[in-house]
């Protein structure tokens, strides 16, 4: 079986795979490099279990065919946390009862992190429309906008 | 057999090996050839992409703006010269599918989904189209009526003539889920005016036919006439001529047979 | 007031506990945000291979013929699995408690009798693989009529959904095809009632739509058992439903789960984990096997159908005299848990209210839909929905407050249930009460000082005199014993159930089953 060399940076560090042709990044995520932190919820572009950051910009690894991120730079869950220390999003999403099941919590926050990487503070309107794509089936979304909401504020009372 | 991808550098090569292989489907921001993929479509066993930055050109130094057919949703309202597109482009999926999704692509997409077609089609755009024998450019409306032969070409941009004001043009997604969801209609009109008199009105309605259609009896009923509320009740009433909605789970065929004309009146009115 | 046995239960309960009101962290809730709770999927095991179903396109057809050859010989295909392959393949859910008949295969052998229904399995060393390996397989189908309404499928005539059911009705008791609760004698209220009003209602199938979809991965482990990491809600029973169907004893396997990406009742039919562990046999490789979203919609069971006729008489006072309910589950083309569903909600019947006259008749029927599961108060929640649109409209009908409507109604600490049990540590009014006030609803002070606590009992509390009606004619087949436990198929005829008047008694329980005490679904304590 022909393979596709490909690589990109992945939550920082540089990583070279083999992959099926057609293969998209969730897979080669999670079965090439072992970061299980995306999930597979639909294959579809429908939930937003597998959303990623590429170049900094939100986009669903499902829907990704893995070659074209040669030479990108990837972001998942799994990079989230410097060192020990979560990110003040993870914080929020403890602190503020975000997750319940866990399965759409990768997702969240890694839209969550492409809204406020751009807009620091954003409204609640703002908020509600970065997670629109990621849908949750048992929390409900008010503790995750309310996670989202006390992360920015607390990211601005430290700056 | 994997699937084998192509990467082309320039379009015309790309278009080739499209037009060249019956299995092969052009790959744009991904979100319908990688969804087929994923749910196990076996018809597709090759992959053609480009990276040709023609592909990804927006062009709105004139009247008439071109849009390649690369162009994402993202692009789309991030340029402040195509704020008449920023409702349709907003309408489609969450930030991740509009970073990811097409303009070429959304031509494509099968109801429930295309809105941003809807818009174009009731703008009167023009596709640009690379096929086996050359480009050509077609009119949106002949395009989808022969979308099913068209997925050995490939798209390269559409043109449309930018909107006189703000008003001459609407746009209205009926969702069941905001901000996010699928379309149970889609609604578009472009409304050029000449003496306070409607004159070559384009309405155009998703998710009411198989591919997106124009409502014709509306837009003759609009014709010549101001936009007060006897023009647009008769439009209203003549709505559904012509549409062969389907059932999904989004909603019935009866069910958008019931609505279109009253969604069509809050849009012609201005009403939210 | 609840009694707590202290003397007894001495360590049980810290009578200091202060957490209502106060955050509690979850304990998994670190592993949320981090992303390293470990759901079934995220095992990455040597050589895995992926498991594929070809799924039936019709919603009831007979299978003519089904021919793999080709498949056989697609690239990366490392084994097909068909009807036959699977040791015991018929299994009903509860036959792990003794209740009703194996009425589904793991893999259709001679029809198919709803859309999505599974035929074969490939294992294939890739996803992509496995599925082109399934276009390849040809299945000669013969189309039948198909039923898709409750009640069509109870006219005669109607096609015979599942021949384990040939009515097209479970079977409870071996004997009744529906279930009963007689308690007075509705049609005497009706007549003394001031309105009578009839109404119907109806629920469409739900899906639990959970963000992982159904899966498992199973893996070959030492001393020939075998490690199956689940996304299920029911470990156990799913657990025991295997070694049943793959006709091995139970410790064959090591079933870890209990982090789930979403369950809602939808993760408790044991869908895919008896393939994939046969896959994992048969080719003693890992083998997964995970639903993509379609297949989770179209296979993965839903809260199933209701349609509910509700008939009631009333007085001009608003006090309810008689209430009769007609109900229909569309357990789909098996069984998994409507039948149990069904006891459910003539449990529940009349709804919390003290009526003197009470007819219910609640049938689980078999359709060519996907078949129903468990989802959240299944069985109950339709019902209720029905029971309490009906309040609205009766209240509506004699001019009375619906909040003041239901505490007249409400049944009281005791009152005699359609049960024929007495109502205790009854709160409806309460409930009520408090509702009213946090909405701001203004409620009479007279309806503000009653209570659940007082003038309950008495009259309340008698049973009223209950026509008797004939038994069925007939019996029908014996219930099946289980014999997940390798024990020879059932022999043992239960004693031919003696006409008796409803409330039906369970038949004799099996001797083989004595460790079956209690079982919610005949709510009765056996030995």
């Amino acid at each position: 079986m022909t393979k596709t060399a490909l690589q990109f940076r992945h939550n920082g560090r540089d990583v070279a795979l083999f992959v099926d042709g057609g293969v998209n990044l969730l897979v080669a995520l999670r079965e090439s490099i072992g970061d299980m932190t995306p999930k597979f919820g639909c294959g579809q572009g429908g939930c937003g279990a597998c959303s990623v950051l590429i170049d900094g910009e939100l986009h669903l690894s499902c829907l990704t065919l893995a070659e074209t991120v040669n030479g990108r730079a990837v972001e998942t869950l799994d990079g989230l946390k410097d060192g020990p220390n979560l990110h003040p999003l993870q914080r929020a999403f403890m602190e503020q009862f975000a997750a319940q099941c866990g399965y759409c919590t990768p997702g969240m926050l890694m839209a969550a992190k492409a809204l406020l990487d751009r807009n620091p503070s954003p409204s609640r309107a703002e908020v509600i429309e970065a997670i629109s794509g990621n849908i949750c089936r048992c929390t409900g979304y008010e503790p995750i906008i309310n996670a989202v909401l006390a992360a920015a504020s607390g990211g601005r009372a430290r700056a | 057999m994997p699937v084998t991808v192509k990467t082309f550098a320039n379009f015309g090569e790309a278009a080739s090996a499209l037009s060249s292989d019956r299995s092969a489907r052009y790959l744009g921001g991904g979100t319908l050839v990688m969804r087929a993929l994923n749910e196990g479509d076996v018809s597709i066993s090759t992959v053609v992409r480009a990276t040709d930055r023609a592909l990804t050109r927006i062009d709105v130094a004139s009247s008439r703006v071109t849009i390649g057919a690369g162009v994402t949703f993202a692009r789309i309202l991030a340029e402040r010269e195509l704020a008449f597109l920023h409702a349709p482009a907003r309408s489609i999926g969450g930030p991740a599918v509009r970073n990811m999704g097409t303009v070429g692509g959304n031509l494509f997409a099968p109801s429930p989904y295309g809105d941003f077609t809807v818009a174009l089609l009731a703008l009167d755009a023009t596709v640009s189209v690379q096929g086996g024998l050359g480009a050509r450019d077609m009119p949106i409306e002949e395009f989808l009526q022969s979308r099913e032969r068209q997925s050995g070409a490939l798209v390269l941009a559409i043109a449309c003539q930018r909107p006189a004001s703000a008003d001459a043009f609407r746009y209205r997604k009926i969702a069941r889920i905001k901000p996010k969801g699928g379309s149970v209609i889609t609604l578009a009109a472009h409304l050029p005016s000449s003496g306070g008199r409607i004159s070559g009105a384009r309405i155009a309605l998703g998710s009411m036919a198989a591919t997106q259609i124009r409502a014709r009896a509306a837009e003759r009923a609009l014709e010549g006439r101001s936009l007060d509320d006897a023009a647009i009740n008769a439009a209203a009433a003549v709505a559904a001529e012509g549409v062969s909605p389907t059932d999904n789970a989004l909603g019935s065929a009866w069910y958008r047979r019931e609505i279109v004309g009253v969604h069509l009146r809050r849009l012609l009115s201005g009403l939210e | 007031m609840l009694e707590l046995r202290k003397d007894i239960f001495a360590d049980e309960r810290d009578d200091n506990l202060k957490e209502i009101g106060r955050g509690t962290q979850r304990q998994d809730m670190l592993g949320h945000v981090t992303g390293t709770s470990t759901y079934f999927d995220d095992h990455k095991l040597q050589g895995m291979l992926h498991l594929k179903v070809l799924r039936s396109p019709h919603a009831h057809a007979r299978l003519r013929r089904i021919d793999t050859m080709e498949a056989e010989r697609s690239a990366g295909v490392r084994r097909i699995i068909r009807g036959a392959d699977v040791p015991r393949n018929l299994n009903t859910l509860l036959s792990l408690i003794n209740f009703g008949k194996d009425d589904e295969p793991s893999l259709a052998v001679d029809k198919v009798r709803y859309k999505g229904e599974p035929i074969v399995a490939v294992v294939a060393d890739s996803p992509r693989e496995a599925y082109e390996a399934i276009a390849k397989v040809r299945v000669d189908y013969e189309p039948l009529p198909a039923v898709f309404d409750v009640e069509g499928a109870l006219k005669p005539g109607a096609p015979v959904v599942n021949e384990t059911y040939p009515k097209n009705t479970f079977v409870y008791h071996d004997v009744y095809d529906h279930q009963k609760l007689r308690f007075g004698d509705v049609e005497r209220g009706f007549a003394e009632a001031d309105h009578v009003l009839e109404q119907h209602y109806q629920m469409s199938p739900i899906e639990h739509a959970p963000t992982e979809t159904n899966g498992s991965i199973a893996a070959p482990d030492t001393n020939g058992r075998y490690v199956v990491y689940t996304s299920t809600q029911a470990l156990f029973f799913s657990l025991d439903t295997c070694a049943k169907i793959l006709d091995v004893p139970s410790n064959t396997f090591h079933f870890i789960g209990g982090t789930v990406g979403g369950g809602f009742g939808g993760k408790v039919d044991t869908l895919t984990e008896p393939l994939a562990i046969l896959g994992a046999m048969l080719t003693g490789r890992p083998v997964r096997y995970q639903l993509g979203r379609e297949e989770e919609m179209q296979f993965g069971s839903p809260r199933g159908a209701e349609r509910i006729y509700i008939k009631d008489g009333v007085m001009r006072d608003g006090r309810i005299v008689a209430r009769k309910i007609r109900a229909y589950f569309d357990s789909g083309a098996y069984t998994r848990l409507s039948s149990y569903a069904v006891v459910k909600c003539v449990a529940h019947l009349p709804g919390p209210y003290t009526i003197p006259n009470v007819h219910g008749d609640v049938y689980c029927v078999f359709t060519n839909r996907t078949p129903a599961t468990a989802m959240r108060g299944f069985g109950v929640t339709a019902m209720d929905f029905a029971l309490e649109c009906q309040m609205d409209k009766l209240a509506h009908l004699v001019g009375i407050d619906p909040m003041e409507f239901r505490i007249l109604n409400a049944y009281r600490d005791g009152d005699m249930k359609a049960h024929r049990r007495e109502a205790k540590n009854t709160a409806l009014i309460e409930c009520v009460q408090v509702a009213a006030e946090k909405a701001k609803w203004p409620l009479r002070e007279e309806m503000r000082r009653m209570s659940s606590r007082k003038d309950g009992g008495g009259s309340r509390a008698a049973v009223s005199p209950t026509p008797l009606e004939p038994a069925p004619q007939g019996a029908a087949v014996s219930q099946q014993r289980t014999t997940y436990d390798r024990a020879p198929p059932a022999t043992i005829q239960p004693p031919p159930p003696t006409p008796t008047p409803s409330p039906p008694r369970p038949p004799a329980p099996s001797p083989s089953h004595g460790a079956t005490r209690f079982s919610s679904v005949f709510g009765t304590r056996r030995r």
